[in-house]
C-alpha cells in the first residue's frame, strides 16, 4: 500500500515535468515534438536504469520503483500519442500523422536499445 | 501552465500513475504479453478521445487529459517491455505486443472522439 503511495507521488511529479518540459519546446509547429520528445527521454532513461544502473543508484527498491514505474511511467505518455496521431489525420495532414506515428516507434526502439547497451557498459566497468 | 494546472495535472497523475501500478502489478506476467499495460495503454486511449470530444472546460480537460489518462498510459514502459521480449526470445509476443498497442491506440482514440462529439 505504501508502495503506491510513492508511485503516486512520483507519477505527480512526472506528470507536471512532462507538461512543463514540453512548455519549454513550444513552437509553431504542427508536429506533436513536446509528446515525442518527453516519450523518446523518458525511454532512453527508462532502459538505461533498466540495464542495471537503476541499483547502483540505489538499493532502495521501493525507491527503484518510485522512479521507475511512477516518475518515469507518468513522465511519458501513451494516450497524448494515440490523440495527436488521431488529430493530425482528422486536420488532413496525412503525411504528419504518418510521420508522428513511425518516428515515435522507431525512434523509442532505437533510444531504448542505446539506453540498454550504455547501462550495460555502465554496469559492467 | 499556470499554478492551477500544475495542481491539477500534479492530482491527476498521482491518480493515473496509482491505478497504471495496481492494473499492471496484477496483469503483467514476465515473459508473457503485458495485458497490465496493454490495458491501461488502450482504455486510456479511447478515454483521452472521449474527453477532448466531449469539449469539457479547459480545467477538467487538463486534469483528466494532461494528469489522469497522461499518467495512466505509459510510453517508456512500453518500449522497454517489447524489447525486454524481442531480447529474450520471445519474438511472437513483442510482434503480438506491438499489432495490439500500436494497432488499436490511435483506432481508439479516433472512437472515443467520435463517441464524444455525438454526445
Amino acid at each position: 500500500m505504501k508502495q503506491a503511495l510513492y508511485v503516486g507521488i512520483a507519477g505527480a511529479i512526472g506528470a507536471i515535468c512532462r507538461i512543463g518540459i514540453g512548455q519549454l519546446l513550444e513552437g509553431s509547429t504542427d508536429f506533436p515534438i513536446k509528446t515525442l520528445s518527453v516519450n523518446l527521454l523518458g525511454t532512453f532513461i527508462l532502459c538505461l536504469l533498466s540495464a542495471g544502473v537503476i541499483h547502483r543508484l540505489t538499493t532502495d527498491e521501493r525507491l527503484q520503483t518510485s522512479i521507475t514505474t511512477g516518475f518515469l511511467g507518468s513522465f511519458t505518455t501513451f494516450s497524448a500519442f494515440s490523440m495527436e496521431t488521431v488529430s493530425l489525420f482528422q486536420n488532413g495532414q496525412l503525411v504528419l500523422s504518418i510521420l508522428y506515428f513511425s518516428s515515435s516507434i522507431i525512434g523509442g526502439l532505437v533510444v531504448g536499445i542505446i539506453g540498454l547497451r550504455i547501462g550495460n557498459r555502465m554496469v559492467s566497468v | 501552465m499556470t499554478a492551477a494546472e500544475a495542481v491539477v495535472i500534479g492530482l491527476g497523475g498521482f491518480v493515473g500513475a496509482v491505478l497504471r501500478y495496481f492494473i499492471s502489478t496484477k496483469m503483467n506476467k514476465e515473459n508473457r504479453l503485458p495485458m497490465g499495460t496493454l490495458a491501461v495503454n488502450l482504455m486510456g486511449s479511447f478515454l483521452i478521445g472521449l474527453i477532448f470530444g466531449l469539449e469539457l472546460p479547459k480545467l477538467w480537460t487538463v486534469f483528466l487529459a494532461s494528469g489522469v489518462m497522461g499518467a495512466l498510459t505509459t510510453f517508456s514502459t512500453l518500449l522497454k517491455e517489447l524489447l525486454q521480449l524481442w531480447r529474450s526470445g520471445h519474438r511472437r509476443e513483442a510482434l503480438l505486443y506491438s499489432m495490439w498497442t500500436f494497432g488499436f491506440g490511435a483506432v481508439l482514440a479516433y472512437a472515443g472522439f467520435t463517441i464524444g462529439q455525438l454526445s
